[in-house]
This record gives structure tokens, sequence and C-alpha cells, in this order.
């Protein structure tokens, strides 16, 4: 699946976008970013405070528990701030 | 209902959104225009402008849903949205949001909703460019409560409030 990052979420990753293939046991989105925080010291920072995180699943907005199965594009951003 | 929706960097002229809007129609009684400017400050110091950045698709996605539903809610003939990206001085229109209807109630109430959800729900970010360089602009809880206040339908706050 295809990951997406914006405002300083990409910034602290140091990427806009990436192709992943999560292990099985990552379902959600809460465990997708579980995991990616793992990866290194960057994706660590990026998703320290998970609960800042916004997320969306093929251009909708998801919360923490949906189910990541069939996605194809999966974007990660902080509380948005346009108007 | 005519729905324009539309993302660019392009500055444009807001009295020919509005005619484009109601141009042939005499249905029309109301037409509310909120216009969202770019200050010269951010929490109190200056700042040399507002740099946006937006996620293409689901911006516009996100921003037709609210539109459908302030539709399914208000009786409108009309919403305009453009919402501006790129690097924004001071002065600059950020976003115009414009309602139609025949009168004024249903106009302000989408209005206000509209802009309500998209400082909330669209995916937007702005960052400011200040002496010192750029910072993210922190999102801030006021506009949560803001939104919030739309998550009960209006049928059911007026029942509420009796």
């Amino acid at each position: 699946m295809k990951l997406l990052y914006f405002a300083w979420v990409r910034e602290r990753i140091g990427k806009a976008e990436e192709q992943v293939d999560p292990p099985a046991g990552v379902d959600t989105v809460g465990e997708l970013v579980a995991w990616l925080a793992r990866r290194d010291e960057q994706y660590a920072y990026a998703f320290a405070n998970p609960k800042v995180i916004r997320a969306a699943i093929d251009r909708s907005h998801v919360r923490a528990d949906a189910k990541i199965a069939g996605a194809s594009e999966i974007a990660f951003f902080p509380p948005m701030t346009g108007g | 209902m005519t729905t324009t929706i539309r993302l660019q960097r392009e500055a444009f002229d807001i009295a020919d959104e509005v005619a484009k809007l109601t141009i042939g129609r005499t249905d029309i009684g109301a037409v509310v225009t909120f216009t969202g400017v770019c200050r010269a400050d951010e929490n109190g110091k200056p700042i040399a402008a507002l740099i946006l950045e937006h996620y293409p698709g689901m911006a516009e996605a996100e921003i037709a849903r609210h539109v459908e539903e302030a539709h399914a809610r208000w009786p409108l003939f009309g919403v305009t949205v453009i919402h501006r990206h790129g690097r924004l001085t001071p002065g600059e229109v950020i976003v115009l949001v414009l309602t139609a209807s025949s009168h004024r109630e249903a106009a302000f109430a989408a209005a206000a909703f509209l802009m309500d959800y998209l400082k909330t729900r669209a995916p937007f970010w702005k960052r400011v460019e200040t002496a010192d360089g750029t910072a993210w602009v922190d999102a801030k809880a006021a506009d949560d409560a803001a939104a919030e206040r739309w998550a009960t339908p209006p049928e059911r706050r007026r029942e509420a409030a009796k």
C-alpha cells in the first residue's frame, strides 16, 4: 500500500510518500503507526505522540481502530489548520 | 444546486464569483460571503507570509462531502468554496465561502457550518514565515469546539433547546 505524509509528519520522516508492505498482525491504522514508529529515529519522532496523528484511508478520515485491509492509500498528518 | 469547489494558488475576484453564482436567477434572496484573509501577525508576532500545504484529491473530496451535508441541512441554491494554497502574504485572500438561499438564515448558517468544518476537517496545514524562519501553526481547541456545535443536527438542537 502507498503511504502519504503531510506537514510536520512529512518533514520529520523526511519523505512525502512511500510503498510499504506491513507484516501480518498489523491490521489497524493504530497498529500501522506503532509498526512505523519502530522503524528508525525519524519515524519514532514523527509518531512520538500518536494521539495527535490524524489518518485518512483512500482520502477519507478514519480513526486509529480502522482496518487497513484493502486500503490503497493511507495518509498521516497533524491536526488540520486550513480555512 | 450549483456547487463550485476550487483549490488554487492564484488570486481570484470575489465579486466575479458572486456573479457566477447568481447570474440568471431570481429565486436567490440571500448570498452570504465569508472571506478568510491572511493577517500580518500570528499569536501577536509579525509574520511575512503563510505557506499552505494541502492533500490534493482528499481536500476537494472532503470539502465536497461537507457541501453535500450543508445542502442536506439547509435549503441552498448554490455553494462556492475556493481555498488557496502556496505562499500568501498579509492582506491576501486565503479562502472564500459563498452560500446562496432564498432567505438569509439558511445562507448564514450554512456558511458558518462550512467554515467551521473547513478549519478542522479539510486537509490543509499552515506554516508561518517570519524573520526567524518557518513554523507550523498549531491547531486551535476553539476551532474544534466551533465544529463540534454542528455535530447535533439542527432539528435535534431545536428540540433540545425547548
